[in-house]
């Protein structure tokens, strides 16, 4: 009787639901990111900062304000992720032969699982929707995106995804399937537990976000452009987030009904995916990697976009081939949909299929290698300054081509067979996406962290992170690369082999020296604000910046521009320049802003309340919170305040700030 | 705007100094784009679940195959339900262009018990098969049709939900820029399910039943 009332009350959560409690890993873990979370909260009410984060952050509907969230949550992401990279390099560099290594099959793949769920979905996505979401709606002459209130829900969902996977660590245990949960195993015949279901609901709320966050940057480019900013006049950047976000928008539904279809398997009884009763277990593959290759130019087409600002602005150049250029990634974003199924070549599907797929795929580094040569003929004869942001360029430039390169390799469907599933493949996909999308994303944050803030990031540690990522990416996986030719498949925890051995400790070493290169990195943002009085920007634009971002203040004031800005010419900030713009002084009005709003935050946490109830099969707290997205999602339509205007006086007065600033730095 | 290039000698305009109105409340808002767009990806949705019905629609697993289980008769009177709600949405429209709320109001309370109608035939057809041992977990093929058309029943029920979330909102305010807004989404969605729904009957009913 009061087992039953048990199970109605908590569903399959028990006290034997704590793995922590018995696995030392765990515990350690547990008791540091407790004293962590503890001091930090007690660091925000010592300080009484709650009211100031909630008003001024956690509601906000400011477009820059939500993408600095996104990339403080992609960093903090980042380190758990990471985390987990260094116990598998670990694992793999001393399980040989007699020694079992420390972490046994259940939890290893927990791990290579999570490692791979958290840096795509929680570290890379974020990181890109953050840089788009902060610097695309300044470049387009904008002052906010089309819908903010969407744009704070979008983001408040993806914390809710990336939380509830950050509690499988603690309560329960998280999916043993590989990062995209592949059936049949991911089914409830082969994991009953909880792991498939944290998965399954994480990315599920967290990829509403994503959707919808893409939706609304689509219609901020095509609605939200200053006058005079033709489609050929947009900046690269806004052309690559644009396609990215339409490529985004694409694909995500795919995944989202192969979750939902893997989901009602799980919970429903259906038989879409499993081995009896007529389920078609590679449908599943299909749907998910008709997201899945996309995925990936998702994200490298802004760091393209990256690149291509910083080539541009560190030789003083015009971008080499601009339309060209454009034309590559709307090529890139056409191909990349047509390719998916060079993941499962050895599916079976016939020489007919593999040879399309493997054409399809060869074709795409014919506009990626356009874009290459674009950069070099950019640089070609340009006074090339040599800063942070533009070795990161090259260090991309170098390590990406080869990453292409193995990519054409596995292209090959009769060299994938050989290949598949091998850890050539892995080196593979980590070569383009820490060689393309990582050292891209660093690099803008380094180059447009100025904006957001006003001061450098530090110089020292800046090349400390630079010099230890990219030295550390290529002394980890240059070995991964030749024992995975060598035929070693991914996923296995243990070794027989001892000859392999010392691949894996270097491999390992790599792996600690891209961790200096991260501690650098949170060095220079410390040390940067430690001496952000010697490292002020005061004239908004520190780099000789060619875009319309660098026309406003750094920071920005909430409304961006003071006047909506008029666009002549391609690199709208650098004419202005050129042909002696001068900055308005006088003459200010009110702006008509959006107003902040709860909604967002509030909406989000039901949503992880109801993801963690289903987890659990806590049937009563999933309805109620079901209940309350409904109520408060109603409820919130019929809230029409929603807007206000900042009054002439306060903008004449933050103006008239930047005036005097201005003044004394010149 | 002016065009500076026809006078190299003028200084060229930088910025506005009139703000434009972004806020138009027509056919050219963003909200209208924005929610073409979300139409779109969850026309995707649909086309994912239609090409998973499209795998497994063979896949009977020695249970009951379509023809022994649909009843074309009420398919047909649930397909005349839910394309005449979308005739009686079309009636509403035009009132709301010229801001007759009444009228407005009218016609969505009959799409509204059209709808609901459909959901009811729907909900009935469902209740009937799961009795009859013809439930989703039977085999693939039944998965695959409970889950297409119960989707597309699903949206429906929210769509109706937010119809009368409308009724409401047009009785406390009346026609305005937001209601009005709103209104322009809630037929695009409703029509959208009518298109969704005349691939079900095609695919899943009609050509079920012939093959």
């Amino acid at each position: 009787m009061t087992d039953n009332l048990m199970q109605t009350v908590f569903g399959r959560l028990s006290l034997e639901s704590l793995p922590f409690l018995h696995e030392p890993i765990l515990l350690g873990t547990f008791i540091v990111v407790s004293l962590l979370g503890l001091g930090l909260v007690g660091v925000v009410t010592k300080y009484k900062l709650w009211g100031y984060l909630w008003n001024e952050w956690f509601t906000s509907v400011d477009h820059k304000k939500i993408g600095i969230m996104y990339i403080i949550l992609a960093i903090i992401m980042l380190l758990r992720g990471f985390s987990d990279a260094l116990m598998m390099r670990a694992q793999q560099a001393i399980a040989f032969g007699d020694n079992a290594g420390y972490l046994p099959p259940h939890h290893y793949d927990q791990i290579f699982t999570a490692h791979g769920t958290i840096m795509i979905f929680f570290v890379a996505i974020p990181l890109v929707v953050g840089i788009v979401n902060f610097v695309m709606p300044m470049q387009i002459g904008a002052r906010d995106v089309a819908f903010p209130f969407l744009n704070n829900l979008s983001f408040w969902l993806t914390v809710a995804g990336a939380v509830l996977t950050m509690i499988s660590l603690f309560v329960g245990e998280f999916a043993r399937t590989g990062w995209l949960g592949y059936t049949p195993l991911a089914g409830l015949a082969y994991s009953p537990d909880t792991g498939v279901d944290y998965y399954l609901w994480s990315l599920q709320i967290a990829g509403v976000g994503t959707t919808l966050s893409a939706i609304n940057m689509v219609a901020t480019v095509i609605k939200m452009r200053a006058p005079g900013m033709t489609m050929m006049k947009m900046p690269v950047f806004t052309w690559t987030a644009f396609c990215s976000n339409i490529l985004a928008i694409a694909i995500f539904p795919a995944l989202t009904a192969a979750f939902f279809l893997l989901m009602l398997d799980r919970y429903a009884g259906t038989h879409f995916f499993t081995n009896e009763l007529g389920g078609a277990p590679m449908m599943y593959w299909n749907m998910v990697w008709i997201w899945g290759h996309p995925e990936v130019y998702v994200l490298v087409l802004p760091a393209f976009g990256i690149y291509s600002e910083i080539t541009s602005t560190f030789t003083g150049k015009k971008l080499f081939g601009y339309s060209s250029m454009v034309y590559a990634t709307v090529v890139i974003t056409i191909l990349s949909y047509l390719v998916w199924l060079h993941h499962f070549f050895t599916m079976g599907a016939g020489p007919t299929v593999n040879s399309f797929f493997g054409i399809a795929t060869m074709v795409i580094s014919i506009p990626t290698g356009a874009k290459i040569f674009n950069w070099l003929f950019t640089m070609y004869r340009g006074n090339i300054r040599f800063e942070l942001p533009m070795m990161w360029v090259l260090a991309f430039m170098i390590t990406f081509t080869v990453g292409g390169m193995t990519g054409v390799l596995l292209a090959i469907p009769p060299a994938d067979f050989v290949l598949h599933n091998s850890l050539f493949l892995v080196a593979h996909f980590h070569n383009t996406i820490i060689g393309g999308v990582v050292f891209g994303l660093f690099a803008a944050m380094v180059y447009w962290f100025p904006k957001a803030f006003g001061f450098k990031l530090d110089e020292f540690w800046g090349k400390v992170a630079f010099w230890g990522w990219v030295a550390g990416y290529w002394i980890a996986w240059t070995p991964i690369y030749i024992v995975g030719l060598m035929g070693t498949t991914r996923r296995v925890n243990h070794f027989d082999d001892p000859s392999f051995q010392p691949y894996f400790i270097i491999a390992a070493i790599g792996a600690v020296i891209i961790l200096i290169g991260i501690l650098g990195f949170v060095m220079s943002i410390l040390v940067g604000w430690l001496k952000r009085d010697q490292l002020k920007d005061v004239t908004g634009d520190p780099w000789e910046g060619r875009t319309l971002e660098w026309s406003t203040s750094s920071p920005p004031p909430a409304y961006n521009f003071a006047f909506t800005p008029v666009i002549h010419e391609l690199d709208a900030w650098y004419d202005m320049k050129e042909r002696g713009y001068e900055r308005p002084t006088t003459g200010f009005r009110p702006i008509h802003m959006p107003k902040n709003t709860g909604a967002g935050v509030i909406l989000s946490a039901l949503a992880l309340v109801m993801g963690f109830a289903m987890v659990w099969y806590i049937w009563w707290l999933a309805a109620v919170s079901f209940a309350g997205l409904f109520i408060v999602a109603i409820g919130h339509t019929f809230n029409f305040k929603r807007d206000y205007y900042i009054p002439a006086e306060e903008v004449a007065a933050t103006e008239d700030k930047r005036t005097q600033l201005l003044a004394q730095g010149a | 705007m002016t065009d500076d290039a026809l006078d190299p000698q003028a200084a060229p305009v930088w910025h506005l100094t009139e703000e434009e109105e972004h806020h138009d409340h027509s056919g050219g808002s963003p909200t209208v784009l924005g929610f073409w767009i979300y139409l779109m990806s969850d026309a995707l949705i649909f086309a994912s679940l239609f090409a998973m019905f499209g795998v497994v629609s063979t896949a009977y697993a020695g249970g009951p195959v379509p023809h022994e289980i649909f009843d074309l008769k009420l398919v047909a009177i649930n397909t005349g339900l839910l394309l005449a709600s979308s005739i009686t949405f079309g009636e509403a429209m035009p009132h709301m262009e010229a801001g007759r709320v009444g009228p407005v109001r009218f016609w969505l309370a009959i799409t509204g018990l059209l709808g609901a109608g459909f959901i009811g035939i729907e909900l009935y057809e469902f209740a009937h098969l799961i009795g009859e041992n013809a439930g989703p977990d039977r085999s693939a093929f039944l998965s695959a049709f409970f889950t297409l058309v119960g989707t597309h029943g699903a949206h429906v029920t929210i769509g109706l939900i937010w119809l009368v979330t409308m009724l409401i909102q047009l009785g406390m305010h009346g026609l305005n820029p937001a209601t009005k807004r709103r209104l322009i989404c809630l037929s695009m969605f409703w029509h959208f399910l009518d298109i969704i729904w005349i691939g079900v009957f095609t695919f899943v009913y009609l050509y079920g039943v012939i093959r």
